[in-house]
């Protein structure tokens, strides 16, 4: 690769300090470290697996409307979590988060634990109590 | 109180954490070289070992294995810790920051607060260094290899990404610090020699009864990948591909990157050695970098489903040839690694 072929299609890195360096050649054949803001090619592999998260939520987001789920199961899928991980990182027992995907037991949470499970999912607890409008 | 070190960013967080720490005990290193002498680069693709459901690629050696090749060969001390109690794990962070001592962590991504939200995925694997604790605030100065500047993280956080549960790897609270560094350097010359004769045995060694590692790995690949179409259905495939891409190309793996970085160490090490074929070695390793990524964009128009989308058989193709030609190409190299001893 050379120095003026780096790409520089910024996309999820904008406005952030993440950034990626390469290595490529320049006109005398020597290495050089180049600042990338990123690749279109990268940031369309990450969309497409973004994306099929999305679509694997969707019927979830239905059951959640339908009160047949929590918002729990809806924000667990799509902050690519299980139940196992969810448990774990929040500290509260598998056997309740299960119980917690339920509709109803979820509104029985308090706040203590609804704010346990949003940090854990890096939300909000206003995000956690609901689902996408759509 | 922060240490005065001086970060830079790299392409890994691994070299880029041992870099900097080289840097703060007086030893400017540029990366490649690092990558080099740990005979960092490898591959293998694992199919049974998964990653939010998708089989793991990897274009580098083992986490950890990195900064302990580099600085046991170049002769610095070190140390490395893991925790069962989280808060222990912060009590001896904190102690070695108040000696003076930078830390690395090996840390989950998911809890990362600067991290743009799309990269927030369950890898445990990302190597931070930490480098001050501002006691009245309880914030920590961090200096990680994929930012542009040093960036910070609250005393919960930190913890959290930590002990991050779940992902690839178990976490356990992993930190390690350089001890002692030597007076100076040891005579680079051998090391090199060696490294690359080391890196080459490694990618081309493997038995091939076992398929996954190595040039191997990248031909088992090959064989793959127009496999998928038909035992996983189309939408499982075009997954499967773009993970392979992600991993290629994304933060913490980078393969394509790899070769590239490989391609500066050879240059260095024709500067270091004398060998002048080296030089030629780099661009033949450049060559087979850009294949590789030739292979990344082409895949990606099989999973933006675009209408001149290339085919499964396609992209194997590509990647079978790469394999033949690095193959060679560590063959050769090794060859001329050892006769310059």
């Amino acid at each position: 690769m050379k120095v003026e072929d780096v790409p520089q299609d910024a996309k999820f890195f904008k406005g952030t300090v993440v950034s990626d360096m390469c290595y490529a050649v320049d006109e005398n054949g020597n290495y050089q470290a180049v600042m990338s803001k990123g690749w279109d090619v990268k940031a369309d592999a990450l969309q497409t697996v973004l994306d099929d998260v999305e679509e694997q939520c969707e019927p979830i987001r239905q059951q959640v409307l339908r009160h047949e789920v929590s918002p729990l199961a809806y924000h667990m899928e799509k902050n690519l979590m299980d139940i196992d991980m969810l448990a774990d990182n929040s500290g509260i027992a598998k056997r309740k988060v299960k119980k917690h995907m339920e509709y109803d037991e979820f509104q029985k949470l308090d706040q203590e634990t609804l704010e346990n499970y949003a940090y854990t999912l890096r939300i909000t607890v206003d995000e956690l109590k609901t689902v996408p409008e759509k | 109180m922060e240490l005065d070190f001086i970060h830079k960013p790299a392409g890994h967080c691994e070299n880029g954490v041992t870099a900097n720490m080289f840097r703060f005990y007086g030893f400017d290193l540029p990366e490649p070289l690092i990558f080099g002498i740990a005979y960092g680069m490898f591959f293998s693709h694992i199919p049974f070992v998964k990653l939010a459901g998708l089989p793991v690629s990897s274009f580098r050696t083992f986490p950890g294995a990195l900064f302990s090749r580099a600085t046991s060969t170049l002769g610095f001390k070190t140390t490395t810790e893991r925790f069962l109690v989280e808060e222990n794990a912060m009590k001896k962070l904190d102690k070695k920051l108040a000696e003076g001592v930078p830390v690395g962590c090996v840390v989950g991504m998911y809890y990362l607060p600067y991290m743009p939200i799309e990269y927030r995925f369950p890898f445990n694997g990302h190597n931070i260094c930490i480098v001050g604790h501002d006691e009245a605030t309880d914030m920590y100065t961090v200096s990680d290899p994929n930012c542009t500047e040093k960036v910070t993280i609250s005393r919960k956080d930190l913890m959290k990404v930590r002990f991050t549960k779940g992902g690839t790897y178990p976490l356990f609270g992993q930190m390690y610090w350089i001890d002692k560094a030597p007076k100076e350097l040891p005579d680079l010359k051998p090391i090199v020699l060696k490294s690359i004769e080391k890196n080459c045995w490694f990618m081309t060694s493997e038995p091939s009864v076992i398929p996954y590692f190595g040039c191997n790995g990248i031909d088992y690949l090959a064989k793959q990948i127009p496999t998928w179409k038909d035992k996983l259905g189309e939408r499982k495939a075009a997954l499967n591909l773009a993970q392979i891409i992600r991993m290629l190309e994304e933060i913490g793996t980078g393969g394509a990157g790899f070769r590239f970085m490989y391609g500066a160490y050879l240059q260095m090490a024709s500067q270091i050695t004398g060998e002048n074929q080296f030089k030629e070695f780099a661009q033949r390793i450049t060559a087979i970098g850009d294949n590789w990524r030739t292979f990344a964009a082409d895949a990606a128009t099989i999973f933006k489903r675009r209408k001149d989308a290339c085919t499964y058989d396609h992209v194997a193709a590509q990647i079978a040839e790469i394999g033949k030609l690095e193959r060679q190409f560590y063959a050769d190299l090794m060859k001329v690694a050892k006769a310059a001893r």
